[in-house]
């Protein structure tokens, strides 16, 4: 009954065939470890995002946002707890995907043939910060208004534009209401829509190549009579149900947080944005969401506010470029030189540095600290071009060398 | 249909005239919603200027009015407060107001059309928050002249609005389009004019 229902749809749709190319026949290497977990926690905190997002446009409002946020907090049946897998969700986005980055630069993933998967997965990554900074403003609390004001300002320290550029923006003299509501149709229709189909390519991409692992060997390179990689290993069962396992830890640290910190001390949801929005008082303290504020540390690096624009742009526009900088043809940290691992050690210290600097309020001191590190983070890249002069890896084996 | 002699050049040139009239195409089409995102026309009636009365304000008392959403202050300042302005001419970065952040007939050593009344948006000119008025000596630190201070980003202000040297900001507080009547005490911003 089944077969016949599969052969009689596999003559009009590649429902098996699809099936197997990316799961049942698509070969994995067999060497996964930790990091690989965070690519499919994306993916399904991406679909927490989408499912919850929906369900709170049905009881949000952008005439009155303040008051429908409280509304749905109060008076809907369960709001909460939809708004709060929401707001976590979003922490918890950036976390898997700065720990996914992560996992990229130590193995090397973005490395020839993996270049356009990495630029696909940094092109997620600022429609992400797009979303995020979007949906921000939408419960029109103290911090959503400021911190938008702050961001959108950003676009009117550009030379001769500027100023028109963040009135079209806005959409008024000032941000409001207006500026409110076309944030909301791209928080809820445009980046989404565009995630979806960036997030579809990136895996496109991916399954063409092939994944890299933490030994960096390409597992197509040797392959048994029958055409299958000596070293890889049928994604579904294998890694289906390793992930099952990932997203379990991962739902119990992030369902902790849902019901016993949704806030997180200030640092998911910041206090002044339990105030509604008050364009004639800002708040003593303005920090950006924890995700955003290594970036902000580098705005406020540079005295000139649109020299501080253009070093964060740069520091997004860098990482697009990363697969080109890092010239090593060695891909995984296990053989590369010392170094590197010192290099890097030094940048993901310098890169959390700038993120503590974000939230705090500027002294003479943390400025210094804050340019000292920016200009690290640049200095990184820089010396990933020079770096396979001096650099003494280590031989990389024929095949991957975990059991 | 005879498939020999495709006449390629001919080809391209339809190719080419098809792509040209349709990008010209794409480009009208995107009119409508590039102009949408200016401020509407309810936005701009919005905008309109607001009256502002002011014989019971005091001397160092600030008060705040809302002009097209904006924030702008009206101070009354005294003697000792416009000596504070005089004093600051070494620190502030711009101190005869060159830059384009006042009416003309402000651009003097005050900021002002009296120089007893300040008026200025309430915006820092470094990412737009809003300063807050320390206007006593000494008040914000031991050197302090009396001035306004941005909490967000730590930039300094003198009486006049003008921005001190080496700090984020880098532009004179904004002064904004009004008229002053001595006699009524009254004030309307956004409404050009001078005294």
């Amino acid at each position: 009954m089944f077969k016949s229902f599969m052969s009689w749809l596999d003559a009009r749709f590649p429902a098996t065939k699809v099936w197997n190319e990316h799961l049942a026949e698509y070969y994995a290497p067999k060497n996964f470890n930790f990091w690989y977990f965070f690519g499919s926690l994306a993916l399904l905190v991406l679909v927490n995002q989408l499912l919850t997002g929906i369900w709170l446009t049905m009881f949000y409002s952008p005439s009155e946002p303040f008051a429908s946020v409280e509304y749905i907090m109060r008076d809907v049946d369960m709001g909460w707890i939809i708004r709060y897998l929401h707001s976590t969700g979003a922490s918890a986005f950036f976390v898997v995907v700065y720990l996914h980055m992560f996992r990229g630069i130590i193995y090397g993933s973005y490395k020839k043939p993996r270049e356009l998967v990495w630029i696909f997965g940094m092109i997620i990554f600022v429609l992400l910060m797009a979303e995020a900074f979007m949906g921000y403003l939408l419960p029109w609390g103290q911090m959503s208004f400021w911190g938008a004001q702050v961001i959108i300002n950003l676009f009117g320290t550009i030379p001769v534009i500027g100023p028109d550029l963040v009135e079209w923006i806005r959409g008024d003299f000032t941000l409001s209401l207006a500026s409110l509501n076309r944030f909301f149709a791209l928080h809820v229709v445009a980046v989404p829509l565009a995630l979806v189909a960036m997030v579809f390519l990136h895996i496109v991409a991916l399954h063409k190549v092939g994944s890299n692992n933490p030994d960096g060997v390409e597992i197509k390179e040797k392959k048994d009579e029958n055409g299958i990689p000596l070293d890889g290993i049928p994604f579904h069962p294998y890694y289906t149900v390793k992930d099952i396992v990932g997203v379990v830890v991962f739902l119990m640290i992030f369902l902790s947080i849902v019901f016993f910190a949704p806030d997180f001390g200030g640092y998911f949801l910041e206090r002044p944005n339990f105030e509604p929005a008050n364009p004639l008082k800002t708040p003593p303290h303005i920090a950006p969401v924890w995700y955003f504020t290594p970036f902000y540390t580098m705005l406020r690096a540079v005295p000139d506010p649109f020299g501080g624009f253009v070093v964060m742009a740069l520091a997004i526009v860098i990482l697009f470029l990363l697969p080109w900088l890092d010239r090593q043809k060695v891909k995984s940290i296990r053989y590369r030189g010392t170094s590197f691992k010192v290099l890097l050690f030094f940048f993901v210290v310098s890169f959390i540095i700038l993120g503590v600097l974000g939230v705090i309020a500027v002294t003479p001191t943390t400025a210094l600290l804050g340019q000292i590190c920016t200009a690290y983070y640049f200095f990184f890249f820089i010396a990933l071009w020079f770096l396979p002069k001096f650099e003494k890896t280590k031989p990389v084996p024929e095949r991957v060398t975990d059991k | 249909m005879s498939n020999q002699g495709v006449n390629k050049g001919r080809r391209n040139l339809l190719i080419g005239a098809t792509s040209a009239v349709g990008a010209v195409g794409v480009i009208g089409a995107a009119v409508p919603f590039v102009r949408s995102w200016a401020p509407s026309a309810k936005a701009q009636s919005a905008g309109a200027p607001v009256e502002q009365e002011y014989s019971k304000l005091e001397v160092g008392q600030q008060i705040t009015v809302e002009w097209r959403g904006k924030p702008v202050w009206i101070i009354r300042r005294d003697q000792k407060m416009l000596g504070s302005i005089s004093n600051s001419e070494e620190k502030v970065a711009d101190p005869n107001s060159e830059a384009d952040q006042q009416p003309a007939y402000c651009k003097n050593e005050f900021r002002s059309i009296e120089p007893e009344i300040f008026v200025a948006v309430g915006l820092c000119t470094h990412l737009g928050c809003s300063p807050t008025l320390y206007a006593e000596a000494g008040s914000l630190e031991n050197d302090w002249l009396g001035g306004f201070y941005c909490p967000c980003h730590g930039s300094k202000f003198d009486l006049a609005g003008r921005v001190y040297a080496g700090v984020p900001a880098n532009a004179n507080l904004e002064v904004p389009p009004y008229t002053i009547d001595t006699a009524s005490k009254v004030i309307v911003v956004g409404e050009d004019g001078g005294a």
